[in-house]
């Protein structure tokens, strides 16, 4: 229950019933998720989706931090 | 898929390992004993399993697992209020998928389905408040359990069924919160827990704060961690790396999802909605302030209340040690019902069904 999917946002509708709804890719598939809770995502984005809602905008440059770990590691080895 | 396949790269774990081994060796000479650490996470006791990670971590490190899969904490009174909705001829139970096998006192919701309750499946809150917008000669009940991160979308569903004036929408609720019953493993007189790695998602929502003064007053670290092989793996090195430096802090490894103080707009509903309020977990017993329920301006929707279930007394399956796995004191294989009595396709507790259950995941995974 606690899995939460990245998706890329590939579409954002107008508010309907005060609901901001859209439209994200995960692999091959397509779904229509809730981005009530992140208002900043804009297509193009990465989202976490967990129940049908978006709880995160994935930060692309944090997103680098265990391999830029990974490459300080290799220059700090004899 | 991107954020997913770059994180479960074999070569970049082996790496990983190698310097989890060499920030260990380093103690292990005064120390007799191993670093006990746990995964709060269900999910994440799925991915150590799956991917063989906690057979590959030195010997110097145990992990056990805690009580982060959030059907098996479900209250069997909770279970059993649904069984006994899902028998009323003008009532919907709607529940998420892993629901539906977990077993009540008596029985699970899959059994009153084949016993002619109607009784649907849903991924998202909002498809129960669909099918109650377009039955609207049916009570539609929706079972909205769950941690912090499906409190906000079930808090959501309320929200709008309010908006939409609609009077045959409502929840059953059974809504836990984390930092609670992480303070009580620590606190726990016999813990032998030595850092935690907490939750990802449920931190993506709740943010980090509420972790800092768990670990200043029981001297734990604590890292927030995500779900996939590098993410573990980076989370144990920094907890390895504090208990070897005697440090114990708050660290986030999940900086991409993961901000301090969570996603506001998620916690604004999730306020709006509900209010913290002590809760029985199953296996477990009563913590104060773990969980959330209905306001009072959302009574109405309180399906607890409105079908007047609120005092159905419930028993447990005698020989499941659930309790005990939950709370890291057990290993799976430690019961004597498991693989046996209990079978994923025969299951005496939640563990064994949910996709997030410790005993699912041996059985998968560890099972000669």
């Amino acid at each position: 229950m606690c899995l939460g999917i990245p998706g890329e946002v590939l579409s954002i509708e107008e508010e309907t019933q005060g609901l901001r709804l859209g439209r994200a890719r995960f692999g091959g598939v397509v779904r229509e998720v809730s981005l009530d809770l992140v208002p900043d995502a804009q297509v193009g984005d990465y989202v976490v989706v967990h129940a049908g809602f978006a709880i995160s905008v994935i930060d692309a440059e944090e997103a680098q931090a265990v391999f830029r770990l990974l490459e300080e590691m290799e220059e700090a080895a004899p | 898929m991107k954020y997913l396949d770059e994180y479960r790269d074999a070569p970049a774990a082996e790496k990983l390992l190698r310097r989890i081994k060499a920030v260990v060796t380093c103690a292990s000479g005064r120390r007799a004993r191993p670093w006990v650490v746990m995964e709060v996470c269900g999910s994440q006791t799925h991915t150590f399993l799956r991917y063989g990670i906690d057979q590959m971590l030195p010997e110097e490190i145990t992990l056990v697992h805690g009580p982060g899969c959030p059907v098996c904490v479900t209250p069997v009174q909770a279970i059993d209020q649904a069984i006994a909705l899902a028998g009323r001829p003008e009532v919907t139970i709607v529940s998420y998928g892993d629901m539906l096998r977990v077993p009540g006192s008596e029985k699970d919701l899959l059994s009153a389905k084949a016993e002619g309750g109607d009784v649907r499946m849903v991924y998202s809150p909002l498809d129960a408040v669909k099918l109650a917008r377009q039955n609207p000669e049916r009570k539609v009940v929706f079972f909205a359990i769950g941690f912090e991160t499906t409190a906000p979308a079930n808090a959501m569903a309320v929200s709008l069924a309010r908006r939409e004036g609609l009077d045959n929408f409502f929840v059953l609720t059974s809504q836990l919160l984390v930092p609670p019953a992480v303070e009580m493993i620590a606190a726990s007189p016999d813990n032998r827990v030595q850092g935690f790695l907490a939750p990802g998602h449920v931190c993506t929502v709740a943010g980090y704060c509420e972790y800092e003064p768990i670990a200043r007053q029981h001297r734990v670290p604590i890292v927030v961690t995500g779900f996939e092989p590098l993410d573990l793996l980076q989370g144990v090195l920094m907890l390895v790396a504090q208990l070897e430096e005697g440090r114990h802090e708050v660290e986030n490894q999940y900086t991409r999802s993961v901000r301090r103080e969570g996603n506001r707009q998620a916690q604004a509903i999730m306020r709006e909605v509900f209010e913290v309020a002590d809760q029985k977990w199953r296996g477990i017993g009563l913590i104060p302030r773990s969980g959330l329920r209905l306001r009072e301006a959302y009574a109405r929707f309180d399906a607890a209340r409105v079908f007047g279930l609120q005092n159905l007394v419930s028993g447990e399956a005698g020989v499941c040690i659930s309790g005990l796995v939950l709370q890291g004191v057990k290993k799976p294989p430690e019961c004597p019902a498991f693989g046996t009595d209990c079978t994923p396709e025969r299951p005496l507790g939640a563990p064994m069904v949910s996709a997030e259950g410790a005993c699912a995941a041996y059985y998968a995974y560890r099972k000669a």
